[in-house]
C-alpha cells in the first residue's frame, strides 16, 4: 500500500500547486487594497477619482488628470492599432501565401517579446525628436506615447484576431464563393462578421495591455500631471504616476499611490469580464445549430 | 439534344495523384444527371471541376476541356465569379451562413449588386417557395438560419442557390447528412426544379439515383465506366463492373 | 444594378491594401530592431559584457546587470515552472472540468492581466516590507515568478491536453498507477510544449522592469548572492536612458536585450519544433 500513499501525496501536492494562482491573486488583492484603502477612506473616493489636482505636497490627490491621460493614450493607440492590426490579421489568415505567413508569424512573435523598455528607449531616442521637429513643443506628448503603444499592442490584436478568423469554418467560405462572390466580398460579408466576437476579445486584451504599460509611457509622454489641451501636450498615465513617485512617497502619499493601483486593477478586471463575455459568445455562435 | 455541359478528355491531378482519368461526358439541359460510384472515386472532384471550386486547392492541375454552352470555362479570359453565378452548388453538409434566413437567401443577390429592396424581398420569397421552405419560415425570416433543422437548412441552401438564377445546379450528396423524411422532401424538390435547371447530383444511394435522375454516370477509380439512361444502366448495364456495383458486390 | 466600384476592382484594391498592411508590420519590426542593433552592436564587445560599470554606468560594462538578470530569471523559473506545470497536470489529469477548474483558469487569466506596476507594488508591500526580505534579487525573482506563472500554466495545459488519450490508456492497461502514467508517459510527450511555455515565461521575466523597480534595489555592484540587491538589464536600460547617463551604453544594453529575445524566439520556433518531430517519429 506504499504506492497508494505515494499517489495520495502526489495528488495533494498537485492540488496545492493548482491553488497557487488563486492564492496569489488573492494575496495581491489583499495587499494592494490594504495599503491603498486608507487613502481612499481619508481622502474620499469621489475626491480621489474626480479631483483634478494632483499635488501631494499640498495634500491634493485627485487622479482625474491621470485617468484622462491613460484613457487618452489608450484610445489613440487603439485608433491607430486596430485598423492596421485587423488588416494584417486578415492578410495572414486569408491572403498571404504559406511561406509569407511562416515568416510573418515569428515576426509578430518577436515584436511581442521585445521588452517594453526597449520600445520606450526607441521612442525616446527616435520618435520624440521627430515629433519635436514636426509638431513643435518638447516632443513628449500623448501622441508620442500612443504611437509607441500602437506598436506594442499590435502583436496582441493581430495574433488573437488571426486565430479567430482562421477558426471560421471553411464551409462558409465555400458557400459564398460558390454563389459567385469574390474573395474580398466573402471576407467582408461572411468571414469577418463571423469572427467579430474573437476580434473584440483581441481588441480588449490590447486595451488592457495599453492601460497597464508603465515605463515605455514614462519615457515619452512628458509626465505632467495636468489635463492635456491637445494630443500634442504632455500627459501622465495612472501607471506612470505610481512609478514616478513611489520612490519617495510616504504616509498618505504612499497610500494614495496604492489606491491608484486599486483603480488600475478595477479597470483591468472590468475589461477582462467584458472580454470573457465575448469569448464565450463566440463559442456559442459557432458551435450551435446544425454545424 | 442540346448539351448544357460537354466534358472532353478531362484529366485532373492533385500534385502527382491522378484523380480523374480521360473523362468524357455530356450533360443534357433541364434534366437530372446523377453520378454514382463508391466513395473516393472522384465524383466530388468532378463536379467541383465544373464550377472551378477546385481552383481553391493549390495542388490542382487539369487538362482537357469543360464547355458550358459551348464555351471553355477554363479559358483564362473567363470570369470565375460569373461562372459560379451560372453554375451553383449545394454541399453535402448544409452550410447556411450565420445570418438570418432572409439574409442567407438575399446574399447572392446583394453581392451581385442588386440593391432594390422590393426586388430582393420578392426574389427571396420566390426562391423560398420554389425550395418548398416558404411556409415553414415565412413568419421568422429575420431569425438565424442556424436554428433550423438539418433538412430545413439544406432547403435553405437550395433556395439561396436558386435565388441568383443559375442555369446549372451541382449537388454533392445533398441528402447524405439528412434523415429519410427530409431526403424525400429534397428529392421531390429536385423533380420540381429540373424543369427550370440542369441538375447534376452526386449520390452514393442508388435508389435515389433511380428515383430522381434521367441519366446516370458510374464512376470507378476516377474513370467513367458507363453512362446513359438511368433505366437502362440499372436494368441492363453493359459493363460487368457496373453490374457488380449495382448488385452490391462491392462499394 | 448600381455600384460605385465593381467587385472585381474592389477585390484588387483590397488585396493591395492587405499586402501593404503585412509589409508595414514587418517594416516596423525591422526598423526598430535594426536601429537598435545598428547603434548598439558596435558598443557590445567582450569587455562590455564582462566588466563592471564605471561612473554609474557612464562607461564600463554591464556584467553585474547580466548576472542580475540571470539570477532573477532563474529564481522566477524555478518557482513558476513547478507551480505552473503542477497546476496544469492537476487540471488536466486529476480533476474534471468543474467550477474549481474554472476558478483556477479565471485566477490565471486575472493574474496574466495585472499591470506590471501593480505587481511591483505588491512585491514591495509583500516581499520587501511584510515578509521583511528587503530589496533583493530574490524578492524580484519571486515577483517575476508570479508574473510568469499564468503563461507557463496555460501553455502547459494545452500541451498536456494534446497528448493522445491512447498513450495514457496503454500505461494504465499495463497496471501503471495514475502518477506513473503522468510521470512516465504524459509529461514526456508534453515536454516540447511545456518547454515552450517555460521559455516564454522566462522571456517575460527577463524583459520586466516596472515590476521589479521597487523590489530589487538598483545596486550597480555585482551581486554576491541572490539576497543582494541588483539591477537586471531592463532596469539598467531604463536608468541609463531616462537619466541621460550614457547613450552609447544604453544602446549597447538595448542591443543585448534584443539579441536575447531574438535567440529565444528562434529557439522556441525551431529547436522545439524539431524535438517534437523527433518524438513523434517523423
Amino acid at each position: 500500500m506504499k504506492e497508494k500513499i505515494e499517489e495520495v501525496i502526489v495528488e495533494r501536492a498537485l492540488l496545492i500547486t493548482a491553488l497557487s494562482s488563486i492564492i496569489i491573486i488573492l494575496l495581491i488583492i489583499i495587499f494592494v487594497f490594504s495599503q491603498g484603502l486608507p487613502a481612499i477612506e481619508s481622502y474620499g473616493f469621489f475626491n480621489f477619482i474626480f479631483g483634478s489636482t494632483w499635488n501631494p505636497d499640498a495634500g491634493d490627490y485627485g487622479i482625474l488628470p491621470m485617468i484622462v491621460g491613460s484613457l487618452g493614450i489608450t484610445a489613440l493607440a487603439l485608433l491607430f492599432a486596430v485598423p492596421l492590426s485587423l488588416l494584417c490579421a486578415i492578410f495572414m489568415a486569408e491572403i498571404a501565401p504559406r511561406t509569407i505567413r511562416r515568416i510573418l508569424k515569428p515576426v509578430i512573435e518577436t515584436l511581442a517579446g521585445i521588452p517594453s523598455v526597449v520600445y520606450g528607449f526607441f521612442g525616446l531616442i527616435v520618435l520624440v525628436p521627430i515629433m519635436r521637429v514636426h509638431f513643435g513643443g518638447t516632443g513628449f506628448s500623448m501622441l508620442t506615447a500612443s504611437l509607441i503603444l500602437t506598436v506594442m499592442i499590435m502583436p496582441t490584436i493581430i495574433s488573437i484576431s488571426e486565430d479567430a478568423i482562421r477558426s471560421i469554418p471553411h464551409e462558409y467560405k465555400e458557400a459564398s464563393l460558390a454563389l459567385g462572390a469574390t474573395h474580398w466580398q466573402t471576407i467582408k460579408n461572411v468571414i469577418f462578421p463571423a469572427a467579430i466576437p474573437g476580434v473584440i476579445t483581441a481588441i480588449i486584451l490590447g486595451m488592457g495591455r495599453a492601460i497597464g504599460e508603465t515605463l515605455a509611457i514614462i519615457m515619452v509622454a512628458g509626465n505632467v500631471a495636468q489635463f492635456p489641451s491637445s494630443i500634442f501636450d504632455p500627459v501622465r498615465a495612472l501607471t506612470a504616476n505610481i512609478a514616478i513617485e513611489m520612490g519617495y512617497a510616504t504616509g498618505l502619499h504612499y497610500s494614495a499611490l496604492f489606491a491608484t493601483a486599486i483603480i488600475l486593477f478595477l479597470i483591468i478586471m472590468v475589461l477582462l469580464v467584458i472580454a470573457n463575455y465575448f469569448h464565450y459568445k463566440k463559442k456559442v455562435t459557432i458551435g450551435g445549430g446544425y454545424l | 439534344m442540346d448539351y448544357r455541359i460537354e466534358v472532353k478528355d478531362l484529366n485532373v491531378y492533385f500534385d502527382e495523384s491522378h484523380i480523374l482519368k480521360d473523362i468524357n461526358i455530356n450533360i443534357n439541359k433541364n434534366m437530372v444527371t446523377s453520378l454514382i460510384g463508391p466513395s473516393g472515386c472522384g465524383k466530388s472532384t468532378f463536379i467541383r471541376t465544373l464550377n472551378r471550386m477546385n481552383d481553391l486547392i493549390d495542388t490542382f492541375k487539369m487538362d482537357g476541356s469543360v464547355l458550358l454552352d459551348g464555351n471553355d470555362i477554363y479559358d483564362p479570359k473567363v470570369d470565375v465569379v460569373d461562372l459560379r453565378k451560372k453554375v451553383g452548388m449545394v454541399f453535402q453538409k448544409p452550410n447556411p451562413f450565420p445570418k438570418s434566413i432572409f439574409d442567407n437567401v438575399a446574399y447572392g443577390l446583394r453581392i451581385h449588386g442588386v440593391s432594390d429592396k422590393d426586388f430582393i424581398e420578392q426574389r427571396v420569397e420566390e426562391s423560398l417557395k420554389e425550395a418548398a421552405l416558404w411556409n415553414e419560415v415565412k413568419e421568422k425570416l429575420d431569425k438565424s438560419a442556424m436554428g433550423l433543422s438539418g433538412g430545413q437548412q439544406q432547403r435553405l441552401c437550395i433556395a439561396r442557390t436558386i435565388a441568383v438564377e443559375p442555369e446549372v445546379i451541382l449537388m454533392d450528396e445533398p441528402c447524405s447528412a439528412l434523415d429519410p423524411i427530409s431526403t424525400t422532401k429534397i428529392e421531390d424538390l429536385i423533380h420540381k426544379l429540373k424543369k427550370e435547371f440542369t441538375i447534376i447530383i452526386v449520390t452514393h444511394n442508388m435508389q435515389q439515383a433511380t428515383r430522381v435522375s434521367k441519366y446516370t454516370a458510374f464512376f470507378l477509380h476516377g474513370e467513367i465506366v458507363e453512362s446513359g439512361l438511368t433505366d437502362k444502366l440499372f436494368i441492363e448495364p453493359e459493363d460487368k463492373r457496373t453490374e457488380d456495383y449495382i448488385t452490391g458486390r462491392f462499394g | 444594378m448600381n455600384r460605385i466600384i465593381s467587385p472585381k476592382i474592389a477585390q484588387k484594391i483590397m488585396k493591395g491594401v492587405f499586402w501593404a498592411s503585412g509589409i508595414i508590420t514587418a517594416l516596423i519590426l525591422i526598423i526598430i530592431i535594426g536601429y537598435i542593433l545598428v547603434k548598439g552592436l558596435p558598443v557590445v564587445n567582450l569587455d562590455f559584457l564582462l566588466s563592471d560599470p564605471i561612473d554609474s554606468g557612464a562607461s564600463g560594462g554591464i556584467a553585474p546587470m547580466i548576472v542580475s538578470t540571470i539570477i532573477v530569471t532563474v529564481v522566477a523559473v524555478l518557482v513558476a515552472a513547478p507551480l505552473g506545470v503542477g497546476a496544469a497536470v492537476y487540471i488536466e489529469e486529476y480533476t474534471k472540468e468543474n467550477f474549481f477548474v474554472k476558478l483556477i483558469r479565471f485566477g490565471s487569466e486575472t493574474l496574466a492581466s495585472v499591470p506590471s506596476i501593480v505587481f511591483g507594488l505588491f512585491g514591495l508591500a509583500f516581499f520587501v516590507v511584510f515578509l521583511g526580505m528587503g530589496w533583493s534579487l530574490f524578492s524580484g525573482g519571486l515577483v517575476l515568478a508570479f508574473m510568469a506563472l499564468p503563461t507557463i500554466l496555460q501553455v502547459s495545459e494545452v500541451s498536456i491536453a494534446a497528448v493522445p488519450k491512447s498513450y495514457a490508456e496503454g500505461s494504465l492497461a499495463l497496471g501503471g498507477s495514475k502518477w506513473q502514467t503522468v510521470y512516465r508517459v504524459i509529461l514526456p510527450a508534453a515536454i516540447p510544449g511545456i518547454t515552450t511555455g517555460v521559455i516564454l515565461g522566462m522571456a517575460r521575466a527577463m524583459s520586466e522592469a516596472a515590476a521589479i523597480l521597487f523590489v530589487v534595489g538598483s545596486a550597480l555592484a555585482m551581486p554576491a548572492s541572490i539576497f543582494d540587491a541588483g539591477r537586471p538589464l531592463p532596469l539598467h536600460l531604463y536608468v541609463l536612458a531616462t537619466q541621460g547617463i550614457s547613450l552609447p551604453n544604453a544602446y549597447g544594453t538595448a542591443a543585448v536585450l534584443v539579441i536575447l529575445i531574438l535567440i529565444i524566439t528562434v529557439v522556441t520556433n525551431t529547436v522545439v519544433e524539431n524535438y517534437s518531430k523527433k518524438m513523434m517519429g517523423r
